[in-house]
């Protein structure tokens, strides 16, 4: 079953479109404009030669989307919402998300992971889970933050879920860089006991407990709302359906 | 003192080697690829290696305040290899990336078939490019080297002010220098050249189109160099702008050739918090 493609006026495309152009100058609003035609035509008929040529525009954003000020010093987050954008006008698939982001550099991995719940990922729409998840493993704070997103949140099974969550207090990644975090704690038993272990290792050895420790573990003791939990993801059934995280695994206590 | 080394493999160092070249002043680097030591039997053993130059090395490097490029070709060692020369066809797609800078290390090391024709076609390449190159003159038999290395240059589309020649010492610093190719010196503790054979090449030829830089790898060597090279020049009589033109600027303007040098040091954590245009269309 095919996603469908998203709808060519979707508003958050829209605005993220207006967005970027209010921060960059004419030479850079001009080369956006340039690939995003480039990605627009080739998305409706494809070259023959792959790989398609929006995909060099794709890693050159870097360069091109600068701040507009002289002397044009690099624009890190113009450049990710250019490469966001020129993924999104392609309406790149699930073997053109995977080629970019195993070719890519940290950037370019973080913009696929950015994009992927705004593209129409072929067959069963987990074509970005490989991607999430080779990002999960990495040390990377970047691309562990990019990678929890909505995508993860909609895809991820709960034991991969719960592991990305405590890798972002590991790695000091915030918390509110994970989507869903509110819906899919709830009532997470397993979670509470993962956090509560944690907190309990970190103190033992005299170290602080991450700021944001205590704050999902008071997420994970509301009870769980049935209508909440996401679809297709039976997994998720071994949350727990009491919503008594055991104990006391607050942290000033353990 | 701020310090730009313009050739550093970091893969092969420590965060106290980071941590230490941040205290001398080093904000930003290049690490240009190499031979590893060991040698590779494919071509994905280089894939792999490049994906950590365009993304966990400038991670660790930013995480300690300096900024990371670096440079992409097949090594002329392993460019002898039939295992490795495949990588050659692979080089375009990593060569348009932001965060590369130059076509290196190429050169010759012993001077075979193999290293001609891996030389010649990475030349061709940084010119379709737009990228300088930096070029390893060898260790072995290293004037004859650098006479077929300007031989090759010649014939290439690339401008001998897009090229700087490395590795250079005494015996090679004249032809190079008439070549009108940059000058690149790598400061070794035994080895190659040390900080004050360094300042009387300096004295003799000036601080233009010099680069100094340490080399330093998996063999021994001290990321810390530059900065003794720039201490040295200056208990030599050499002024805070000389040492600042050699360890800074010279290796900004080379580089920055390219188009595509940024020195500014994103915090990684900034991104934690996600990209504000990003979320701005939310
Ligand atoms: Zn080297």
């Amino acid at each position: 079953m095919l996603t469908p493609d998203p709808p060519p006026d979707d508003p958050w495309i829209t605005r993220l479109d207006k967005a970027l152009r209010d921060r960059l100058g004419d030479t850079a609003r001009t080369w956006l404009d340039e690939a995003l035609t480039e990605a627009l035509n080739e998305a409706t008929s494809p070259a023959p030669a792959a790989p398609p040529r929006w995909e060099a525009r794709f890693a050159s954003a870097g360069r091109h989307c600068v701040r507009r000020e002289p002397p044009h010093h690099a624009d890190p987050e113009a450049a990710e919402a250019a490469r966001v954008l020129i993924l999104c006008a392609a309406r790149a698939d699930g073997a053109t998300v995977t080629r970019l982001y195993e070719h890519g550099t940290a950037a370019e991995r973080r913009a696929v992971l950015l994009a992927l719940s705004r593209l129409p990922l072929s067959t069963d729409g987990h074509a970005g889970l490989p991607l999430i998840e080779d990002a999960l493993r990495t040390n990377d704070t970047r691309l562990v933050a990019a990678a929890v997103g909505p995508y993860a949140a909609r895809h991820l099974d709960a034991h991969a879920w719960r592991h990305a969550v405590l890798k972002c207090l590991f790695t000091g990644v915030s918390v509110d860089a994970v989507a869903g975090l509110a819906e899919r704690s709830r009532g997470d038993a397993e979670l509470a006991r993962m956090l509560g272990d944690y907190a309990r290792e970190r103190t033992s050895a005299g170290r602080p407990v991450p700021d944001d420790l205590p704050r999902v573990l008071t997420l994970t003791q509301l009870s769980p709302l049935s209508a909440d939990a996401p679809a297709g993801l039976p997994n998720d059934a071994s949350a727990g359906p009491s919503g008594h995280a055991s104990a006391d695994p607050s942290p000033e206590e353990a | 003192m701020r310090i730009f080394d313009p050739h550093i493999h970091m893969t092969s160092r420590t965060t106290d080697d980071y941590e230490a070249m941040y205290a001398a002043g080093v904000r930003a680097l290049v690490e240009p690829a190499f031979w590893l030591g060991q040698p590779r039997t494919s071509p994905a053993s280089f894939f792999d290696y490049f994906d950590s130059l365009l993304g966990w090395e400038p991670f660790r490097a930013a995480q300690h305040g300096i900024a990371h490029h670096c440079t992409i070709a097949l090594n002329p060692k392993e460019a002898n290899d039939p295992r490795c020369t495949p990588v050659l066809d692979e080089l375009p797609r990593y060569l348009v990336k932001d965060s590369v800078v130059a076509v290196g290390e190429i050169g010759y090391d012993s001077m075979t078939p193999a290293e001609d024709t891996a030389l010649a076609a990475q030349l061709q390449l940084a010119a379709d490019h737009g990228l300088p190159a930096l070029v390893h003159t060898p260790h072995r038999d290293k004037a004859a080297g650098l006479k077929r290395t300007l031989d090759v240059l010649r014939e290439s589309d690339l401008p001998p002010d897009r090229v700087v020649l490395d590795h250079l010492n005494e015996t090679t610093v004249g032809d190079a220098t008439d070549s009108g190719c940059w000058l690149g010196f790598s400061i070794y503790p035994d080895t190659k050249m040390d900080p004050e054979r360094m300042v009387r090449i300096l004295r003799v030829h000036g601080t233009e189109r010099v680069l100094v830089n340490s080399a330093a790898d998996w063999g021994r060597s001290d990321p810390l160099k530059t900065r003794h090279v720039g201490e040295a020049m200056l208990a030599a009589g050499f002024s805070d702008d000389d040492v600042d033109q050699v360890l800074w600027r010279n290796p900004v303007a080379f580089y920055g050739q390219s188009g595509r040098l940024s020195l500014d040091i994103t915090d990684p954590g900034v991104l934690h918090e996600g990209n504000s245009i990003l979320r701005g269309g939310e």
